[in-house]
């Protein structure tokens, strides 16, 4: 194919272990090279074989083409070789085995702001931030009235960037960063960045630049966002390619893959054989239930009706299960975080519990609009974290009467419902809000007081 | 847009556009000139970005580029011009040191920076790709204006004592860069070693010490016996300072093999520190 813009053939990135080490003093290696005199100073990274056999492949044997005006998004877990994929495509590290072939200049953006300095004014960052990215010095003059106005900071920008909030920081940071003009972009994670409001424009922007028919590669962990940025995505784990294909299909995927380790019966879903946990493991999460407003389990909950969440746990006996906290977050397909629900915050302690049992969150009118939601879990005892488990279990909510009106709002004005009423009050009754009626009435006399005046 | 215009677009915009390969890279590098230069603007504002924020928030600011070597000349011309009567050429002894201290403060300044430059700079260089080269030049030249403001003390002192530079001034220029290459050619090999071992930083204060008296700046190198007088060029800052006197002051003798055996030193300890820093660069990212 004529338009392959992105061609990466086996590309492989190994990194010993002690390399990793962030110091190492000049004692340690003047005695390795005693050990082996002649190893030149420069080939030192170029051992085949480490001393200790600690090898760790970031990347091994990856393979992909990109086609000229493609986004294509990168996901994986953490450690599954994303970000060494992007370093080594932007050229910060080399490969140690494969080759890529990128067609056209490419911009990078593993990090927002990469060498603004402190003391100088916004100015001064947007020239420096520019050049830095690889912008020449007159593109940068072009468009520095359209950063600055992107980034809201026409007042500011002759104020040194420490005065800045974090928020004016990161606009500003993005700005630059927004109105790169390279042909290949490769993006790792920078929408995290600013308020919601601020990350919608970026991603207008993010769509514009896709207009205009660049190539880029896009990583994240917001699944959301890879699936309306990206019509492609490629899966990666333990450094390799899992798969690769349309996004909706691929980030599916994922998503279930880390739920099929789960096994999940019609409300009922056991996490025993999960091994992604990270805790201390003084007490285990064993299962979790999805139960109606009749404590019937099921996989299906029904907006605005009672619901409750059931997590059972057990840990060894004679452990001391004092101030127990468990809790869960919950992250649909729009929101990465819809809700988070702890025991502590909602007042209820856990003490000197049994070895075995079961925690339960109950909504006493579930307030989450339909769709699927997604369950990470955590339990700490005391200040120890005993058990973290993420993506645990999917539930799903169906349509149901939250407002007792059988009227929802539209979707994509939030997952979480906000219990309220209207009423309508005409100020001429007594029971009306008193000082609300001392002051119009104030505000009355005032004017009217004007009118003789004048 | 039809899909066939945009195929067209598509094949127009890549007909100029360069090709990268990124691949491990085996043996001995070359140096990359051309990439360099294309940077040259990434330089530009590296090296404004150090002399922007060098004297902020100070309350003397850019005075302090002349408190630190005249201050120095003062002490100098009290212990060793007044008390320690150590001879200087015949020229007057504030005049004297103090025209070696201009090269010796770009020299040390250069070198300080240059060495602490990438680490200094790991959030660049961990992040955005560039010739890593820029990194501790733009540190190296960013000395230059500490440099000019201090000059223009001994241009007053100059008038002050009368002293009006020969014709062997026109060579001056060639003595800064001389210094700089001097500083920049220890300072690549320090900058690398200094990623890898952090040990580096610690011995940098104690290396310019003992290299300042190592130099000719307080007394001068016509102390040395004959023999061994041009040998003393294998310490490069002794032809850098003998040059500056020679060029600025007009002393008696010309710069001769004690100057030559420093150029040769500079020259070979620059294109192995090129070489070092190159052989190194691939992995910064990966160890710093």
């Amino acid at each position: 194919m004529k338009d392959i813009v992105i061609r990466v053939e086996n590309l492989s990135k190994r990194y010993l272990i002690g390399q990793r080490e962030p110091y190492k003093t000049l004692r340690d290696t003047l005695a390795e090279r005693f050990t082996a005199p002649f190893r030149a100073l420069a080939s030192s990274q170029l051992h085949t074989t480490s001393p200790n056999g600690n090898i760790v492949w970031a990347l091994r044997d990856v393979s992909f083409e990109v086609k000229h005006g493609e986004v294509i998004g990168v996901i994986g877990r953490n450690g599954a070789g994303k970000s060494t994929l992007l370093k080594i495509l932007s050229r910060i590290t080399e490969p140690t085995a494969g080759r890529a072939m990128l067609h056209g200049r490419v911009g990078s953006l593993l990090e927002v702001g990469t060498g603004f300095n402190p003391e100088l004014t916004g100015r001064e960052n947007i020239f420096l931030n520019g050049a830095i990215l690889g912008m020449r010095r007159r593109e940068i003059e072009r468009k520095f009235d359209e950063i600055v106005a992107f980034a809201e900071l026409e007042k500011f920008i002759d104020t040194p960037v420490k005065r800045y909030s974090s928020g004016m920081y990161m606009r500003l940071a993005f700005s630059v960063a927004a109105h790169l003009e390279p042909e290949i972009l490769i993006v790792d994670e920078v929408l995290a960045v600013g308020d919601v409001q601020f990350q919608k424009k970026c991603m207008g922007k993010m769509g514009d630049v896709v207009q205009q028919g660049r190539t880029i590669l896009f990583v994240s962990h917001n699944m959301s966002a890879i699936r309306t940025l990206c019509e492609n995505t490629i899966w990666l784990e333990e450094g390799q390619v899992r798969a690769q294909g349309s996004s909706n299909e691929i980030v599916q995927h994922y998503l279930e893959a880390s739920l099929s380790h789960s096994q999940s019966s019609d409300g009922f879903v056991s996490i025993q054989a999960r091994e992604d946990r990270i805790g201390e493991g003084i007490l285990r999460l064993k299962y979790i239930r999805f139960l109606d407003s009749n404590l019937r389990c099921t996989s299906r909950l029904k907006t605005g009706q009672a619901a409750s969440i059931a997590i059972g746990y057990s840990a060894a006996e004679g452990v001391r299960l004092d101030n127990v906290l468990v809790g869960f977050t919950l992250s649909s397909a729009r929101q990465e975080f819809t809700g988070y629900c702890q025991n502590d915050i909602s007042g209820n302690g856990f003490q000197g519990l049994p070895p075995n049992g079961e925690f339960r969150c109950t909504f006493p009118k579930l307030p989450l609009t339909p769709g699927t939601y997604t369950l990470n879990v955590s339990c700490k005892v005391g200040t120890l974290l005993a058990d973290r488990l993420p993506q645990a279990a999917e539930f799903e909510v169906v349509d149901g009467d939250f407002y007792d009106s059988k009227l929802l709002p539209p979707s994509g004005y939030g997952d979480v419902l906000i219990d309220y009423k209207w009423a309508f009050d005409d100020l001429h009754t007594k029971d009306s809000a008193l000082p609300l009626r001392n002051y119009l009435e104030a505000e009355g006399q005032n004017q009217a007081g004007n009118t003789v005046d004048n | 847009m039809l899909i066939e215009e945009k195929q067209e677009v598509a094949q127009r915009y890549k007909a100029d556009l360069p090709i990268l390969v990124i691949k491990p890279s085996k043996g001995w590098t070359t140096l990359q000139l051309r990439e360099l230069w294309n940077y040259r603007e990434l330089l530009y504002f590296l090296v404004w970005r150090d002399i922007k924020v060098r004297y902020k928030q100070t309350v003397l600011g850019a005075a302090w580029a002349i408190i630190q070597p005249f201050f120095t000349m003062v002490v100098f011309s009290i212990f060793f011009g007044n008390l320690g009567k150590i001879p200087s050429d015949g020229i007057p002894y504030p005049i004297f040191a103090y025209c070696a201290l201009l090269p010796w403060q770009l020299f040390a300044y250069a070198l300080t920076q240059s060495s602490n430059s990438l680490v200094a700079n790991q959030n660049l260089i961990t992040k955005v790709y560039f010739p890593r080269l820029i990194v501790p030049l733009s540190s190296v030249l960013a000395g230059l204006v500490d440099f000019a403001i201090a000059f223009l003390i001994l241009i007053g002192m100059m008038l002050f004592y009368g002293i009006w530079p020969t014709i062997a001034i026109l060579a001056l220029p060639l003595f800064v860069l001389f210094a700089i290459a001097t500083a920049l050619a220890v300072g690549l090999w320090l900058s690398a070693l200094n990623v890898q071992y952090r040990d580096v930083a610690y011995t940098i204060p104690f290396l310019t010490q003992f290299w300042l008296f190592a130099s000719p700046i307080a007394y001068s190198s016509s102390l040395i016996p004959q023999p061994w007088r041009a040998l003393y060029g294998l310490n490069p800052m002794a032809g850098v300072v003998e040059g500056f006197r020679w060029s600025l002051l007009g002393t008696t003798n010309p710069p001769g093999v004690l100057v030559l055996i420093s150029v040769v030193i500079v020259i070979i300890l620059l294109a192995g520190g090129l070489f070092y820093f190159q052989q190194m660069e691939r992995t910064y990212a990966d160890v710093v």
